[in-house]
């Protein structure tokens, strides 16, 4: 049955597994670290813009995700009327290529989202501190963006 | 670029003068006050707790004051007025508001109280309501609920449970009581959880009567109103309206109070300084006819304090240089452009003990990396002509917030600059809109080149930068160490580091693994080679033998010198920490061309153009907003982790001055 999907299939596939993993990963971090937001606000909306900043931290990774699957199917012809035919063989690289960002941002926003609801516990507490708080998030992100990194470079390689 | 050098001062007076010398200093606002007393005994302080709490109750109903104000009379602020700064206010004012303090504080009070009869009027108001709404059922009934009957006849008023219409009523009364005779039921209302009746018999059948009712579930009113409920409903709404009067006539009061707002503002920023004062007072050693005080000044400021205080009040006032051990607070004094980036610093930690203000060196780069990362020059324009005008137009802002608008003004310009050489102006919106709607294409050519088309050549420049700050930062680190004299340190950790990692990067260069990332193969002469080699073996030695100095024991000192090598992964790691320049400035850029993408799927008509407008100013504004959060956060993240971490600690306390603590306004400074 694997041998009947076309090299096209196998982009596609790769570009929707890179916007897929790495958004469920983004949606999941952005979200528990909005209701830690939410929290806080509920005791002081003065905090509102310092969370707020602190929750988007966990969105980019599906961001990474879009901008690899875009890189892929733009370099590749396959946005638009799609007249180009891959073979097998470059569809399955492709595929490759997007694997790091989705894989990676997925696992990474989740854990930049936990990351970043205890960092919003640091601005619950010690507002001055924001400076810091927003590192701890940032340093998860690291990994995110070798990753893709690695999806962009490997991309033109295919 | 620097630190603010510190002076101790140190100050004794007369009692009679402590009030003006006090309020003097705390409006010169240049002193932190930190007593340091060899023996306590000898002299005592005031206990002022009960006099700054009242002056801090004091500022705490005036600031409530206000917060009711602006529930009852909204003062209308745009959304930009908040960046205006507090409002400038002649002393002359504020000297008024101290004498007037009492009226002020009257004129609070009531405001308070108001609220506070507000508060209860709308509370008896729901209950009058709650009131005349169980009464709605009743509303059928002529006589008072409570009436029981006249001379002959009994009335049995209450309720069923359930929906019951007459001749369920009649039919139990029948069945129950059948001797009985002349029962008049009159169902008053009903609902579907109970039958509100009135029933009338005679007085003897009376009890019979009940007893028949209350088999079908009969009850009467737990506490029954004394009067007809449709004009006992009528008074209770009469009461609610004068209720509401009253409500409406207090808010009416309060909205009149508009006009004291200043005053209020006045009075509270004079009850919370002259808290500061009594906080500061409680500290001071006194004795029987004099009190002393002691603190931190900036050396500037320090001798026009002492003349002043010493000419104007007679005190006895020094000062001294800070001994070496101790910790000074720190203040720190930059250039226009390199004190935008001290609150940046201010977020890792100020320079601590022996450590040098990099304020100047951070401040570069910063602007330098974040223009780097965000690198779209029309996104560069809009921060920095957004910043521009805020800056321009409101020059009193606080001063803080300023520092940091200044910073994204400078950052803005270089992502203009950066924008320019990559050729990113909204993405690729050119190109797109003249092919869409003018039918060729148009680019603007980057004036280096276009990072999406060469991303190895970037990755390369990338860390190429990444290599030039983090050597920046070994060399401050070595700046460090030859000020402090610690020649030892400046070979051990700073030198023998250049050595091998300069003799790392040579080795590197001219190999087939680098030409094969950089497509292009770098040759170096022989000799040149050779000295790469030499270098990084000279380093590598060196760290490894003297890296663990402190040890006396060889095997110990070795063992800590091949640890301290084994730091060279963690520069792999920092110099490919730089890859996000790369990473972030793409993201911007493909972001923005996906946008400009699906903004032109709609066609060249009009409709297409208004939804191109549509997608477009939505679609850049969230772009923009994301990767400035990103530019921010990863500037910040390598300055902080990579760039500090070569050479700076932090962990100085900040200079908090006794000065006027306002919230509302500043005093404008006698000249």
């Amino acid at each position: 049955m694997l041998a009947s999907i076309t090299g096209n299939g196998w982009a596609l596939f790769g570009a929707a597994l890179a916007v897929i993993l790495a958004g469920c990963g983004s949606a999941y971090g952005v979200g528990v670290a909005g209701q830690a937001a939410s929290g806080v606000v509920s005791e002081d909306p003065s905090k509102f813009a310092k969370v707020l900043v602190i929750q988007l931290l966990p969105g980019t990774q599906g961001i990474y995700g879009l901008l690899v699957a875009f890189v892929a199917l733009s370099r590749y012809g396959l946005l638009g009327s799609g007249s180009v035919e891959l073979d097998v063989a470059t569809g399955l690289m492709v595929m490759a290529a997007c694997l790091p960002i989705g894989i990676v941002g997925l696992i990474s926003a989740m854990h930049q989202g936990r990351t970043a609801v205890a960092a919003i516990g640091i601005v619950a507490k010690k507002p001055d501190q924001f400076g810091k708080a927003m590192l701890f998030p940032a340093m998860v992100e690291t990994y995110a963006i070798l990753a893709l990194l690695i999806s962009i470079l490997a991309l033109p390689a295919v | 670029m620097a630190v603010v050098q510190m002076q101790r001062i140190n100050l004794c007076a007369l009692k009679k003068d402590r009030k003006a010398i006090l309020e003097r200093l705390q409006e010169i606002g240049a002193i932190e006050i930190d007593i340091r007393l060899e023996d306590e005994d000898i002299c005592e302080k005031q206990d002022v707790g009960s006099q700054r709490a009242l002056f801090e109750r004091r500022a705490q109903t005036a600031d409530q004051a206000l917060e009711i104000l602006q529930q009852y009379a909204p003062e209308k602020k745009g959304m930009l007025d908040s960046l205006a700064g507090k409002p400038l206010v002649e002393k002359e004012l504020f000297e008024k508001a101290a004498a007037d303090q009492d009226n002020y504080m009257k004129t609070a009070s009531r405001i308070v109280s108001l609220d506070r009869q507000i508060a209860e009027g709308r509370a008896t108001a729901l209950k009058l309501e709650t009131q005349a709404e169980a009464l709605t059922p009743w509303l059928g009934l002529t006589v008072p609920v409570s009436f029981s009957g006249t001379k002959k006849t009994s009335v049995l008023i209450g309720t069923m449970a359930g929906a019951a219409d007459i001749h369920q009523v009649c039919g139990l009364i029948a069945g129950h009581a059948p001797e009985t005779d002349a029962v008049d039921v009159q169902i008053i209302s009903a609902d579907k959880d109970f039958t509100y009746l009135a029933v009338t018999c005679l007085k003897k059948d009376a009890a019979r009567v009940e007893e028949a009712l209350r088999a079908g579930g009969f009850a009467k009113p737990a506490s029954p109103v004394r009067k007809v409920p449709a004009q006992y409903r009528q008074e209770l709404e009469e009461q609610i309206r004068t209720v509401q009067q009253q409500v409406d006539g207090y808010a009416k009061e309060i909205a009149d109070c508009a006009g004291c707002r200043q005053e209020l503002r006045l009075v509270s920023d004079y009850y919370r300084v002259r808290a500061e004062k009594y906080r500061i007072l409680g500290e001071l050693p006194q004795t029987a006819s004099t009190f002393a005080v002691s603190g931190y000044v900036p050396a500037a400021m320090a001798d026009r304090i002492v003349r002043e205080m010493s000419e104007r009040y007679g005190a006895a006032a020094e000062t001294e240089a800070i001994p070496e051990e101790e910790d000074s607070p720190v203040l720190l004094h930059n250039n226009g452009f390199s004190e935008s980036v001290e609150g940046v610093l201010a977020s890792f930690g100020l320079p601590g003990k022996g450590e040098i203000d990099p304020s100047f060196i951070t401040s570069i780069f910063y602007v330098f990396l974040f223009g780097l990362m965000l690198s779209d020059a029309a996104y560069g324009l809009i921060v920095s002509a957004a910043c521009g005008t805020v800056l321009l137009k409101f020059p009193r802002m606080d001063r803080d917030f300023r520092k940091s608008v200044k910073l994204f003004f400078w950052c803005g310009l270089s992502t203009l600059v950066w924008g320019v050489l990559f050729g990113g102006y909204f993405g690729d919106a050119i190109d797109v809109v003249s092919e869409t709607f003018f039918g060729h294409k148009i680019s603007i050519p980057a004036l280096w080149f276009v990072p999406l088309n060469e991303p190895m050549k970037m990755l390369i420049y990338s860390m190429l930068f990444g290599v030039i700050h983090l050597f920046t930062g070994l060399a401050m680190k070595g700046y460090m160490c030859l000020r402090d004299r610690k020649y030892m340190d400046f070979l051990c950790d700073v030198v023998f580091w250049f050595l091998l990692l300069i003799g790392l990067i040579g080795i590197l260069l001219p190999t087939d693994l680098f030409a094969g990332i950089a497509g292009q193969q770098i040759v170096f002469p022989a000799a040149m080679s050779a000295a790469a080699k030499w270098s990084a073996i000279a380093g590598a030695v060196g760290i490894l033998l003297f890296s663990g100095r402190s040890s006396k024991n060889p095997g110990v000192r070795i063992a800590l010198g091949a640890y301290d090598l084994y730091n060279i992964t963690g520069w792999l790691s920092d110099v490919l920490s730089y890859s996000r320049l790369l990473a972030l400035g793409l993201a911007t850029g493909v972001i923005a061309s996906v946008i400009n993408q699906m903004g032109s799927m709609f066609g060249s008509g009009i409709v297409g153009a208004i939804i191109f407008i549509a997608v477009f100013l939505i679609g850049h504004s969230f772009n923009m907003g994301i990767n400035l959060l990103g530019a921010y956060v990863h500037t910040c993240r390598l300055q902080y982790v990579e760039f500090f971490g070569k050479f700076y600690e932090g962990g100085g306390s900040p200079f908090e001055p006794f000065r006027l603590k306002t919230k509302y306004i500043d005093i404008k400074e006698e000249k």
